[in-house]
């Protein structure tokens, strides 16, 4: 007897003026089984979930949901017919309980007046289900970014969801958050709801993944099982090619002597944020910076950029003493910030393509000294080439462009201003593989150029892969600090992880 | 969302307070034909056009202000109070003996400058909600004009003060000669500098701008100062008007005119984008129409209700969301 999938996408389609988002796309989930959507940026996984849960209407094709035919004209009416969806960025409201979140805008009660009582048996109720230990009088927003992201899960499938749809939701998560997310996705599998998982990370297919759909341009390009597709063979489909090998070798620790640091940090601290710790970065090196979340990688970034006052500790820039009090001062003395929150310190989403990649080279230059509008078209078509930008139309606002497109903006922003030092605090996450090589290629020409890099990521292998030098962070102090052949990631995972303490 | 900001590039928010003036001038011309009638009388133009340029240069001149602070995301609540201190300014000069006219002027604008300066520090420095901390001289700035005045009347005499508020340039009155060639300079600083930008970013997302080496405290202060300014313009036009600094009339309500004006024009009050060419037409709009009650002879006291019908039509038909409903009531109407 054939069972009736429980999704099943036929011909879907959908246009943007000046491109076609979703071709004719065809898609099937089944009931307890965890579908892995893959895909690079812009390759319309997105355009496919909004479709899925009425944010967009279809141009054309038609969803069904256990073998009826739906058409949601908004999120809500997607999630009353069984379609819930939990995004990157928790949608709930971080000044209210936990419960309070899970019951929002369906509070029980009556005449207007909250059961209250309701509302906390309701929200044990909901997180028992998924066997999360977590108070429900907590404020959210004090609760950490994993924690906030299964409450969201939690009141997703509270909504006698069938089909749970996770859009990249472990984008920034540590790894043992990654283990309960997964956990927590285990358990909704058995008990029969069909999820539709958004990653970049192809561990985790493996991981947790039955089967996976790619997407490539629009268009359906594969549908696999996850067992016995081999690695490479997924690669390529995505990517429409094979993979460029990663041709850069880090320099060695020999290369390097004898240079003198471009900036150089004794004691460097803040009260709350890092213990006192030393760092130095040399002209065409890239330190990295390991550590779990929360180990204060960024933290240190931020106090290299100015961003944050420090307490204490000396920096030398070139040599000399400098205040570094403010990031203009630190612009000022060729530092360049790509922050790992796009979102909140780094798009301006009302503004265009052209004025987001020129905004800091201007800042630079000051109100009164303005690029011409050809010296600024000038800078947009060399480095939308360089980088690769996927930008139909550089006068429309940033915010039209996918995540990676405008991951790659805001380099271009910092390598306008042609910097001598420039951190990137985890410039790939949440962009797909195609845009992660090109970046990491970037790094290299960086390097071959001279320039410092300070390069945090919390994929281990891309540290490995790209730093000559790396100072493992743990609780908020330098734990370790490894070179030349040393930089493998059995050391930084032991160092990460607490294990000896090697020298330093 | 991304067809809605293709439309957007496209399209200037200014069409819709176009829109509204041509409408409500096709229903004067209507009503009273005479409306447009504009003769020259000693080298001078009359007539009610010309009105609507003279006695609209206030808010048109406090609506550019209002536009700069809006865009970094504030509001100036203050402005009108600031008209008030600038003429009671001239005012206590002239009374102190002050015989030159630049420095009558000079001193008015300072006042503005201060005033805008403390809204600047307020905000920016002290972290202040831009509507309380305006809102603070917006009640004590009439009380300080008060004190300056003796809460008087004030008569100013002063040879050409009078021209200011009733002279001709080239046949046209002086304030609206000055309200355009404001503007005009703003459209070319708007060109030629990156002040724009920077006012933009700050407003769209700060910690974003100052990520990138804006210096947002300063772009914020400087946007309330040149509000303060802008409002102590209008603050010696009125006093120069009628000859007089009236602390407890002056600039009454012009806050709210001058908001009005910037919304209408499709300024977000949310910060990041502004058009200039959008609070021009929006506060022609509003002057367009209360010269057009004074033409039909609506009582004073029913003209506010109006001016609210106007506004929510044309907020209305900027929103994506109420123009697509209104679509939708048509379709099945039909």
């Amino acid at each position: 007897m054939p069972v009736v999938p429980l999704l099943t996408v036929r011909r879907l389609t959908k246009r943007f003026p000046g491109v076609v988002a979703l071709d004719e796309v065809d898609f099937t989930a089944q009931a307890g089984e965890i579908h892995a959507l893959l895909g690079e940026n812009g390759a319309g996984k997105s355009t496919l979930i909004k479709l899925l849960t009425g944010v967009y209407p279809a141009d054309a094709g038609e969803v069904r949901l256990g073998g009826e035919l739906i058409r949601p004209a908004s999120p809500r009416e997607a999630e009353l017919a069984g379609i819930s969806t939990v995004y990157q960025e928790v949608n709930l409201v971080p000044s209210l309980s936990v419960a309070e979140n899970l019951s929002l805008g369906r509070q029980p009660g009556r005449l207007g007046f909250v059961n209250w009582r309701g509302v906390r048996a309701h929200a044990r109720a909901a997180l028992a289900r998924l066997d999360l230990e977590c108070d429900p009088e907590a404020e959210l927003g004090s609760l950490s970014l994993a924690t906030q992201q299964l409450v969201a899960i939690a009141r997703a499938v509270d909504r006698r969801a069938r089909l749970l749809i996770l859009d990249e939701p472990t984008a920034s998560l540590d790894e043992q958050e990654v283990a309960v997310l997964f956990r927590t996705m285990r358990r909704l599998r058995s008990e029969g709801i069909g999820i539709i998982f958004v990653t970049h990370f192809l561990d985790q297919v493996d991981a947790v993944c039955d089967r996976l759909t790619v997407l490539r341009n629009g268009k359906l390009v594969a549908e696999h099982a996850v067992r016995g597709l081999s690695r490479i063979e997924l690669v390529s489909t995505m990517l429409g090619r094979t993979p460029e090998q990663f041709s850069a070798v880090p320099a060695t620790a020999a290369d390097l002597a004898g240079r003198p640091p471009v900036f150089e940090a004794r004691g460097l601290s803040r009260r709350g944020a890092v213990h006192p710790l030393d760092l130095s970065i040399a002209a065409g090196e890239v330190v990295g910076l390991a550590g779990l979340l929360g180990s204060g990688r960024t933290e240190t970034a931020r106090l290299v950029f100015g961003l944050d006052r420090r307490d204490g500790g000396e920096i030398r820039v070139r040599g000399a003493a400098v205040p570094l009090d403010s990031p203009r001062a630190a612009i000022a003395l060729g530092f360049a910030f790509c922050s790992e929150d796009r979102k909140h310190e780094g798009i301006l989403p009302n503004l265009s393509v052209r004025e987001n990649l020129i905004v800091a080279l201007q800042a630079r230059r000051g109100a009164w000294q303005r690029l011409t509008r050809a010296e600024q078209e000038a800078l947009c078509d060399h480095y939308v080439e360089a980088l690769r930008i996927k930008a139909p139309d550089r006068e429309l606002p940033i915010s039209t462009l996918s995540g990676g497109n405008q991951q790659k903006v805001l380099l271009a922003r910092w390598l306008a201003t042609r910097p001598e030092l420039i951190i990137l605090d985890e410039p790939t996450r949440g962009i797909d593989i195609g845009a992660k090589a090109e970046i990491e290629h970037l790094i290299g020409k960086l390097r071959a150029e001279g320039v410092a890099v300070l390069f945090i990521s919390s994929e281990i292998e891309e540290v490995v892969r790209n730093a000559s030098e790396v100072v493992v962070l743990r609780e908020r102090r330098r734990v370790a600090h490894f070179q030349g052949a040393e930089v493998n990631s059995a050391n930084l995972i032991n160092a990460m992880a607490g294990g000896h303490v090697p020298h330093d | 969302m991304t067809e809605a900001l293709a439309r957007r590039r496209f399209h200037s928010p200014a069409i819709w307070p176009l829109a509204g003036i041509v409408v409500l001038l096709a229903a004067n011309l209507l009503l009273k034909p005479s409306f447009m009638r504009v003769t020259l009388l000693e080298g001078h133009l009359y007539g009610l056009p010309i009105d609507v340029l003279n006695h609209g240069a206030k808010i048109l001149i406090v609506a550019l202000g209002m536009s700069v602070v809006v865009a970094t995301g504030g509001i100036d609540l203050s402005v009108g109070s600031v008209v008030a201190i600038a003429g009671a300014t001239a005012a206590t000069l002239s009374v102190h003996g002050v015989a030159s006219l630049p420095l009558l002027i000079g001193g008015s604008l300072a006042a503005g400058v201060a005033a805008g300066a403390v809204n600047g520090v307020l905000v920016a420095r002290l972290g202040v909600q831009p509507i309380v901390a305006t809102l603070i001289l917006m009640v004590s700035g009439r009380g300080i004009a008060e004190v300056l005045t003796d809460g008087q009347v004030v008569v100013i005499k002063r040879a050409g003060f009078d021209f200011l508020g009733n002279g001709f340039v080239l046949g046209l009155p002086f304030p609206a000669v000055l309200a355009v060639a404001i503007y005009g300079i703003a459209w070319f600083v708007r060109r030629r500098t990156a002040a724009a930008l920077m006012l933009e970013a700050a407003g769209d997302n700060p910690p974003a701008a100052r990520l990138a080496g804006l210096p947002i405290d300063r772009i914020r202060i400087a946007a309330y100062v040149i509000s303060g300014l802008l409002a102590a313009v209008v603050g010696v036009l009125m006093a120069a008007n009628i000859g007089a600094a009236d602390a407890q009339r002056a600039g009454e309500n012009l806050e709210l005119d001058a908001i009005f004006a910037v919304v209408v024009g499709g300024t977000a009050l949310s910060g990041g984008r502004f058009f200039l060419a959008g609070s021009f037409l929006g506060a022609l709009l509003l002057q367009l129409l209360t010269t057009t009650m004074y033409n039909l002879g609506v009582p004073p006291a029913v003209a506010p209700v109006p001016k609210a019908i106007l506004i929510l039509a044309v907020c209305l038909a900027q929103s994506e969301r109420s123009r697509a409903w209104i679509a939708g009531l048509v379709r099945r109407a039909s």
